[in-house]
């Protein structure tokens, strides 16, 4: 489902992604783990084209992500194709980034209806269903500064289910979390693994990795070092790297 | 390992039901008070017993249809000022913005331009500008015209002061709408982004409205000034408030009762201005506490 290779990106002379191959299939979990500037979120940023890369390819579902291919030549789509694949993927920010000045219906509403172009009617009625399923159906009509931390996070989830996404992105959903609150967010994280949601997850929270990934990934430095089930990279880990990441993280 | 164990509650001084809690006193307070009073009753005195004021011409003329259309004026090319310079400031704040280091230069220049030159200067430059071009003509740029026209014919006085509130206005519109735009949480424009949200959307959706939580303060003052800064236009015998109220007291002598005409006006309409201001805001403020 989606497909990476030899996915390579610069900030300046920052070199932040090396070389990065992976595969996740229909319906899998993935975990990314990593110490703070190994590139998780780069990575992550890279799959719906929020950052440019610089060599390498980001398939999702077979087709090139904000290029088109011709002879050995990648050009960059026009914004509009861009828009259209990017529908196909929901991302999840560590900070929510809810629309603040928008009720949490209106915030769900907005992309199905304005990038999708579906009838208004059956957004609303998807945003009823969505916020029952997140456990927030009587919220549709507050403005997410009344909601908790974890429930604006179920929120921003639900907004990125809105789209009907083949796969999900979390980018640390959890981090931002007073301590109490990251289970409500996890346990919602849960029911969509189990239920079939194609998931990338860059995360901390090691539990819920071996709980939930089919795969864990370990990225250092802008590679990925380690990559198997999480019983293997967990508890059998093949690189020194890891190891020391794991006993300061567990 | 043990903790050692703590004193669970500080030792109390006092048994028995809770203290009332009494404020501090202010003896201060009332002396000042009654001294502020005692002024304003001076001032209002002063105001109502001193027939100099001649407050019977101030009520004849203060709807007189000459002020009243004056006032109109003074609306009108507030109106057409503001607008006009929003929107070219927009424009201008979006150029400077722009990655695009010519288009941010050119917004950068105008800025440093129109900021720089006193509004009067400017005024009298485009009153006089037939000075300088006697025609003008449209067309090709460097290449054949489709027709002309005498500049006199096209810039009247009303249209010079228009031009000239714009463009002042817009240099400092430009900055205050780029401020409101960065004010905005980058988070908000890629949260937009990802979700596949079409660029003029993202744009006027959820990025301006944001924007204008930082924009409306701003271009509040910027309204309530430029009510007071169409009086500079009277150079250019425009018949706007102040110039009209100056026509009258020039045939009738009566200099304090005229001024007095203009001053209450112009406190009429910054003050409908505010309230107006405090509703936009509150509009714009919704979903925060």
């Amino acid at each position: 489902m989606v497909e990476l290779r030899g996915v390579h990106k610069s900030f300046g002379s920052l070199h932040v992604l090396r070389g990065v191959d992976l595969d996740v299939g229909r319906g899998e979990v993935l975990v990314v783990l990593g110490p703070s500037g190994s590139g998780k979120s780069t990575l992550l940023r890279t799959i719906n084209h929020l950052e440019k890369v610089d060599r390498g390819t980001v398939r999702v579902d077979g087709e090139l992500l904000g290029y088109r291919r011709s002879g050995d030549r990648l050009y960059e789509l026009r914004e509009r194709e861009i828009l259209r694949r990017r529908t196909q993927i929901g991302f999840v920010f560590q900070n929510f980034n809810l629309f603040p000045h928008l009720t949490v219906r209106q915030n769900i509403t907005e992309a199905p209806v304005h990038a999708q172009r579906r009838p208004r009617a059956e957004a609303d009625a998807l945003a009823v269903r969505l916020l029952e399923r997140v456990g927030l159906a009587d919220k549709a009509d507050a403005y997410p500064g009344t909601l908790s931390g974890g429930q604006r996070q179920r929120v921003a989830i639900a907004r990125a289910l809105a789209l009907e996404p083949k796969v999900l992105l979390f980018d640390e959903p959890t981090s931002a979390l007073d301590p109490e609150l990251v289970g409500e967010v996890l346990s919602v994280m849960k029911d969509l693994a189990g239920g079939g949601t194609t998931m990338i997850v860059v995360t901390h929270e090691i539990g819920f990795a071996r709980e939930v990934a089919d795969t864990v990934a370990f990225m250092d430095a802008g590679r990925v070092l380690e990559l198997g089930p999480p019983a293997q990279v967990l508890d059998d880990p093949a690189h020194e790297r890891t190891r020391a990441f794991l006993t300061k993280v567990l | 390992m043990t903790l050692p164990r703590i004193e669970s509650a500080p030792a109390r001084h006092d048994e028995g039901p809770a203290p009332k809690v009494v404020p501090a006193r202010h003896l201060l307070r009332w002396p000042a008070a009654l001294g502020v009073l005692i002024l304003l009753a001076m001032a209002a005195n002063a105001l109502v017993t001193n027939p100099a004021w001649e407050w019977d011409v101030v009520g004849a003329y203060l709807f007189a249809p000459s002020v009243v259309r004056s006032v109109l004026l003074t609306l009108e090319l507030t109106a057409l000022g503001i607008v006009l310079g929003f929107a070219l400031g927009t424009v201008l704040a979006l150029m400077r913005l722009s990655p695009n280091p010519l288009l941010s230069s050119a917004a950068f220049g105008y800025v440093w331009l129109f900021r720089s030159l006193p509004l009067i200067l400017q005024l009298l430059f485009w009153y006089n500008l037939a000075l300088l071009y006697p025609r003008l003509s449209f067309g090709i740029p460097f290449g054949p015209g489709f027709f002309d026209i005498g500049t006199m014919d096209l810039v009247s006085p009303l249209a010079a002061a228009t031009l000239g509130l714009a463009l002042h206005q817009a240099a400092y519109a430009a900055e205050i709408v780029r401020g409101g735009l960065l004010s905005v949480d980058p988070g908000q424009r890629e949260a937009a982004a990802a979700l596949g949200i079409p660029r003029a959307r993202r744009f006027f959706r959820i990025i301006l409205p944001q924007a204008m939580r930082s924009i409306v303060p701003n271009a509040g003052n910027e309204i309530i000034g430029l009510v007071k800064g169409t009086s500079v236009v009277y150079i250019m015998a425009l018949p706007e408030l102040f110039y009209q109220v100056q026509v009258i007291y020039n045939r009738n002598g009566r200099v304090m009762a005229l001024l007095l005409v203009a001053a209450i006006w112009y406190l009429i309409l910054t003050t409908v201005l505010s309230i107006a201001q405090h509703y936009v805001e509150r509009h714009y403020g919704r979903g925060r506490a």
